[in-house]
């Protein structure tokens, strides 16, 4: 065999060890780098109150309610396994809206309720324009119009 | 490749084709940019902030194909010992922690009017970070090697940098699979090979931008090729002067 040779099955079989290490430093992080519990996690894991975690999934639509101080909104997220319900006070971001993705921080107070302190918006894979999205954007009043 | 093995014969082929791939690519990126811009429709969630995508995504490209890049060189430079290996991973290294830094500073920009926040520690975020420690780990390698005089039949890059230029690439599959591994706030890839969830109508200058970034790319690769080949060319001559 070439010397040639050697180094090449050396630095392939060097290449697949340290992937396949990698990997599983990886797989073992799975849950650790996870970056928020979606409601179907919680159920299952359960997640003491007081916690200090992130609650993502869709925020339900129709749930969001504003409490009569203005600044409290209400709100149920789900991940089709489970649905939570949550509060938070304070102002959400613009991309904020039932049917549409969340990520929240805070913890569950006593009766399983999550009160976040932050709201982070999450938007999925889809760029359309609107006209696809059967609305309509009124360049003048920046007023979004549904037809459907 | 042994053919180009020998730097004159590679300077006589890549001087010309750096002309060919900077003007297009850089005529091709600015018709993208300012298509993406003014032409292409707002989108319907984003509105007008989706148009960092065409700079940002391009950028990500060239941040992970550039390591890519810097691992295939390395690959080359311990089991064939080219010569040109070195030279390549070296003129790599800067230009793909810029792009890198790119994308780090446009998806920054990007995330605080969508999702609200400037930084998350979020997988995808957090494996990119760790690109750009990588590249600058790498260039600070190359560098201690180069003005040593070791490895300078390897282009500068000792035996130690290229090994940690492969062992690098292990971060390159974990940003590509990120977001779809762990619950993450960065969204899921757009483009896959069952299509892309871009509509066609904001997809379209996407290809005009990575294309005239990628040719861009390789142009200053091929020119810092050629300066580093013409600075070791300087150091021999000094060298043999100096010794008389």
């Amino acid at each position: 065999m070439k010397a040639k040779h050697q180094r090449l099955i050396l630095a392939l079989a060097a290449l697949v060890a340290i992937t396949g290490a990698g990997l599983l430093a990886v797989s073992a992080l799975r849950d650790e780098a996870a970056y928020f519990y979606a409601p179907g996690d919680v159920k299952t894991k359960g997640v003491e109150p007081g916690k200090a975690i992130r609650l993502g999934g869709m925020v339900v639509k129709g749930s969001l309610k504003r409490a009569p101080d203005g600044v409290t909104i209400r709100f149920d997220v789900t991940d089709g396994k489970a649905t939570v319900p949550a509060t938070f006070s304070g102002i959400a971001p613009d991309l904020f809206k039932e049917g549409s993705g969340v990520v929240a921080e805070g913890a569950f107070d006593g009766k399983g309720v999550f009160v976040a302190t932050n709201l982070l918006a999450k938007h999925d894979e889809r760029y359309m324009p609107r006209e696809l999205e059967g609305m309509n954007y009124n360049e003048t009043t920046h007023e979004m119009k549904t037809e459907r | 490749m042994h053919r180009f093995a020998n730097p004159a014969r590679f300077l006589k082929i890549a001087r010309p084709l750096t002309g060919w791939l900077f003007w297009p690519g850089l005529l091709l990126l600015i018709a993208g940019a300012a298509c993406g811009l003014w032409l292409t429709p707002a989108d319907y969630l984003q509105g007008d902030t989706v148009r960092i995508l065409y700079i940002h995504v391009p950028a990500a490209w060239l941040g992970m194909g550039g390591w890519t890049g810097i691992a295939l060189a390395a690959l080359m430079q311990l089991v064939w010992r080219h010569p040109l290996a070195g030279v390549a991973g070296r003129a790599i290294a800067a230009p793909g922690a810029l792009f890198t830094a790119i994308c780090l500073a446009t998806g920054s920009i990007w995330g605080r009017p969508t999702w609200g926040t400037w930084w998350e520690w979020d997988g995808r975020m957090t494996s990119m970070l760790v690109l750009f420690f990588l590249y600058l780990g790498y260039i600070a390698l190359a560098n201690a090697s180069a003005r040593q005089g070791q490895a300078a039949g390897q282009g500068g890059v000792s035996t130690v940098t290229a090994i940690f230029g492969l062992v690098g690439a292990v971060n390159i599959p974990i940003i590509n699979r990120s977001v779809v591994w762990w619950n993450s706030l960065h969204q899921g890839p757009s483009i896959t090979l069952r299509g892309s969830s871009i509509d066609g109508s904001l997809l379209w200058p996407l290809g005009l931008t990575l294309l005239g970034f990628t040719l861009w790319f390789a142009a200053i690769v091929l020119m810092r090729m050629r300066a580093i080949l013409a600075q070791n060319k300087v150091e021999a001559r000094m060298q043999r002067l100096a010794r008389g």
